[in-house]
């Protein structure tokens, strides 16, 4: 890019570097995403090679969108934000440009490695151990090059975005150093540090938290600047995001035993699990309240800004998540929607409606000010993609949701001999439909994606075609 | 007290655990209620003034924590209490209700049991081609079948490959209803070593010669040459006639019934391929956790299948 784009002060650089990429493994992860759907629906689609089947592109798909595309997304905004915030410039343009190569170094080996077998078969932390260590090693310098920023601060407070990143940095880096202890017996195969039930319990206290700080935590950090910032509004309470801060990040890291009710682990660590997910209900609804709030006064903007829709119904799918959340951690409804299609429809509500909307919003607020543009090249086509996120993501949770309740419900029929009532396959023929809904959903999602990338490219390129003043703010 | 406190967890790590949890809530409820009030006014909108520090232009009301809020997070920390009161959670506490997931598994299965133990104890007394011939025990058997063997024998009992059809005449253990419910009630293993060693060349010939023993497309010189070696090596356990042997699940390899054979794929490359890798098969036993009375019945369901 032209010298025209660099800023005085901040380092720009990397932060279009991460939000192009966002862009690009958001596509390729919804690809892979929509593509395995349709592989539950029509099995021939694996084509009978082991590349190319669901139990190889499954792991590339949540490799993908987890550490790729919000993995970006969070690196983006969070270098973006601090500096801002701060009124600092990042302490390194060196160590952030090695994080910049050195993730994306860690995500194309890491999907090759994949798409090849290599596989430490614990969810999300699937990739080898080389893999492991170079990920280890960038997460290190993006940590030194957050907090070393947030350091030479040239304001006395730190904004509580900041609070979220760093703490969703810090967690992320223990927890997966912890998570993948591992005995690496060649270059591509290791057996993990622990054995048995506990084993199962590092890989869900580091699963859940995985979730809870990066697709959580990492995420409010991006909402707390980006929502006021669109919406022109000051946050509407500082002593509500401290309680909600320090509840949020306490009881999170105990909630992974949610994932391992009915199991070999022992009674007192589901009920520590269980009950610590109930609590989490309320300081994860803290951060909902304070965006919605924040918009108190600016509702009236949401007629036009459709970047701002995004935002808010990124919000109430926070929301929804996380009320849903807890009361599948209750033993009795877990019993139910464990090992259905209900865990799924609970991931993308989460995944789509939150974390992928927020950050679409986001991005479409970051990428103007990146490239010295007033605004997107067409906020119509914001509008659009906006109704097709939303569309996708509706259709995918609501036949997760009916497919999900169904099949805990078929599982435990019984005929009045105490015979079940439907055989496993019953319950795939019952789900079909539901798939094939799911399918569509992501399609939309997947098509909003295309049109994002578009509407970028030709920002990038300059200049914005249909110009509407009402749209923009701050 | 003693039925109140277990003892799985040492002392340290029971009360380290009962610590950390009960410091957990603790903290919650401090923060929350240390940080429930202002001092300060609202403004015309009702909102309370800034904190005074701005970042990029953001600025922060100092709003009181919403009421609705601050109760249903006192709510949760309540629920927490009371749960672990009641279920174990806090270390070695066992929990006032006495509960365990064992337990509750027992119960359950018990009460199944009780419910439902006598439906199958009606048809313990009759006999197997008997029972065969009942309409109703045979609806009860094939729901019986599709959930605990369908997965591995198929839907319609026609199995695949490494598991034998029910179907057709072609048994490895013997298709009386002794047998059958031996196969079932203990489970089977049929070994057969790999054959690597007698080399390639020979291994062709074998399986040329298996292959014409059932008609199969096969190359008649190497037929021929394989027989000397086949009476040598296979009839110890296939028998001298080559129909196999029940008493080791050694298959009748005179008859078109394969186990180990793709569909179309071509039966002497089928035998060449088990010949290399030798073959091992499993059948679990079933009666440890279905019982005798539902094994009785689910084998006359597979003996119904071919009488
Ligand atoms: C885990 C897979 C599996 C399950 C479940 C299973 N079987 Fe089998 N079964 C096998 C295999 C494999 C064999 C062949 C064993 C061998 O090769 O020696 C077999 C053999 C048998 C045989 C002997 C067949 C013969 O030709 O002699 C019978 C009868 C049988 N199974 C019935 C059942 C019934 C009834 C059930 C359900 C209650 C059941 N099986 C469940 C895998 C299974
Ligand atoms: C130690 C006893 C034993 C010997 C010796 C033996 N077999 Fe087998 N064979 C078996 C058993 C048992 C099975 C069934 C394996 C299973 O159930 O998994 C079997 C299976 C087979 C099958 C697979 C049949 C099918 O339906 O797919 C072929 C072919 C076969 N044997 C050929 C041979 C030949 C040729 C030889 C001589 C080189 C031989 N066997 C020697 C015990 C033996
Ligand atoms: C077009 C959009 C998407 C589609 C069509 C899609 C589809 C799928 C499918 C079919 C599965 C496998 C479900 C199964 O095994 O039954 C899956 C799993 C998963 N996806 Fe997506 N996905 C999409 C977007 C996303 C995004 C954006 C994220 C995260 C930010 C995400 C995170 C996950 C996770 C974490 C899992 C594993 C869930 C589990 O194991 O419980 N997905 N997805
Ligand atoms: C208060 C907040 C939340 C709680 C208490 C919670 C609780 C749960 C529970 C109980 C499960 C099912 C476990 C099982 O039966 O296997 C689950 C699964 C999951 N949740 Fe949440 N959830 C919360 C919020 C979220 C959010 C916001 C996201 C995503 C952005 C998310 C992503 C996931 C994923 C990816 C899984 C699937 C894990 C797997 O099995 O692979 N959760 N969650």
């Amino acid at each position: 890019m032209s010298q025209a784009l660099e800023h005085p002060t901040y380092n720009y650089k990397v932060v279009r570097q991460f939000a192009i990429m966002t862009v690009v493994w958001g596509i390729l992860g919804m690809s892979l995403g929509v593509l395995i759907a349709a592989q539950l629906i029509w099995p021939e689609l694996n084509l009978g090679l082991p590349w190319t089947s669901f139990g190889r592109l499954r792991p590339m798909h949540t490799n993908t969108v987890i550490f790729a595309f919000s993995g970006s997304a969070l690196m983006a905004t969070s270098y973006y934000v601090v500096q801002r915030t701060c009124q600092a410039r990042l302490v390194s343009d060196r160590l952030a440009a090695f994080t910049f190569w050195g993730w994306q170094a860690v995500i194309v080996s890491g999907l090759v490695t994949l798409n090849l077998g290599w596989n430490t078969s614990k969810e999300y932390a699937e990739f080898e151990w080389p893999i492991d260590l170079l990920l280890a090693a960038v997460w290190i310098a993006y940590a030194a090059v957050f907090l070393g920023t947030i350091r030479r601060r040239r304001t006395s407070h730190i904004y509580v975005a900041n609070w979220f990143y760093a703490g969703f940095i810090l967690t992320i880096g223990v927890l997966h150093i912890v998570n993948s202890a591992e005995v690496p017996v060649s270059l591509s195969k290791s057996y993990s540090a622990y054995a048995g039930a506990v084993d199962a319990m590092a890989q869900w206290w580091y699963g859940h938290n995985a979730v809870g700080f990066l697709l959580t935590a990492g995420f409010l950090g991006m909402m707390y600047y980006f929502v006021p910032k669109q919406a022109g509004r000051p946050i509407y309470s500082y002593r509500l995001s401290i309680v909600h801060f320090w509840a949020l990040i306490t009881t999170y890291m105990w909630a992974g035993a949610h994932h391992l009710h009915y199991t070999a682990l022992p009674d007192w660590a589901q009920s520590l699990g269980m009950v610590m997910s109930i609590i989490l209900l309320a300081p994860s609804w803290g951060g909902m309240i304070n965006g919605m709030m924040t918009l108190s006064g600016a509702w009236h903007k949401l007629r036009t800004d459709p970047i701002l829709r995004f935002l808010v119904v990124a919000l109430s799918f926070y929301g929804m998540s996380t009320f849903e959340g807890p009361m599948m951690a209750v033993k009795t409804v877990n019993a139910l929607s464990h090992y259905t299609d209900w865990t799924i429809g609970h991931v993308h509500s989460g995944a789509l409606g939150w974390v992928a909307m927020i950050t679409i919003g986001s991005l479409y607020h970051l990428f103007p000010r990146l490239y010295g543009q007033q605004e997107m090249y067409s906020v119509k086509l914001i509008a659009v993609h906006f109704w097709m996120a939303t569309i996708g993501t509706v259709l995918y949770i609501t036949a997760m949701w009916v497919n999900g309740v169904l099949q805990g419900l078929m599982w435990r029929a019984v005929n009045d001999d105490g015979t079940l009532m439907y055989t496993f396959i019953d319950t795939l023929e019952a789900s079909h439909a539901g798939y094939v809904v799911r399918w569509i959903g992501g399609g939309f999602f997947l098509g909003g994606m295309l049109l994002m990338a578009y509407n970028v490219a030709m920002t990038v390129r300059g200049g914005a075609r249909d110009a509407q003043p009402a749209a923009r703010t701050a | 007290m003693n039925d109140l406190w277990g003892n799985a967890l040492s002392d340290f790590w029971s009360g380290w655990i009962i610590v950390i949890t009960l410091g957990t809530i603790v903290f919650c409820a401090w923060v929350l209620f240390g940080n429930r009030k202002t001092d300060k006014r609202p403004d015309a909108q009702g909102n309370v003034e800034t904190t005074g520090h701005s970042a990029d232009g953001i600025d922060e009301y100092d709003n009181p924590l919403p009421r609705w809020w601050f109760i249903l997070f006192i709510g949760t920390l309540i629920f927490a209490l009371g749960y672990l009161a009641l279920y174990p959670g806090l270390g070695n506490f066992r929990g006032l209700l006495g509960w365990t997931q064992e337990r509750q598994w027992q119960a359950e299965m018990e009460r199944a049991e009780a419910r439902y133990a006598p439906i199958f104890e009606r048809y313990r007394q009759t006999a197997i081609p008997e029972l065969a011939e009942d309409d109703e025990a045979m609806r009860i058997a094939e729901r019986l079948y599709l959930n605990n063997c369908a997965a591995c024998h198929g839907s319609d009992a026609k199995g695949g490959f490494g598991y034998p059809d029910h179907t057709d005449d072609a048994w490895l253990y013997g298709g009386s209803p002794q047998a059958i419910t031996r196969s079932i009630a203990q489970g089977r293993g049929g070994v057969m070593p790999a054959w690597n060693q007698l080399g390639d060349d020979n291994l062709r010939n074998l399986a040329n010669y298996v292959a014409s023993l059932s008609g199969a497309e096969h190359d008649a010189a190497r037929a021929a040459r394989g027989k000397a070696l086949f009476s040598a090596t296979c009839i110890g356990c296939h028998g001298v006639d080559a129909t196999g042997n029940p008493a080791l699940g050694a298959p009748d390899l005179t008859d078109d019934a394969w186990l180990y054979r793709h569909p179309g794929q071509p039966v002497r490359e089928a035998v060449l391929a088990t010949l290399h890798q030798g073959r091992k098969g499993r059948m679990p036993a079933q009666a440890p956790f279905l019982g005798q009375d539902k094994v009785h019945l689910v084998a006359a369901y597979i003996y119904s299948l071919t009488h």
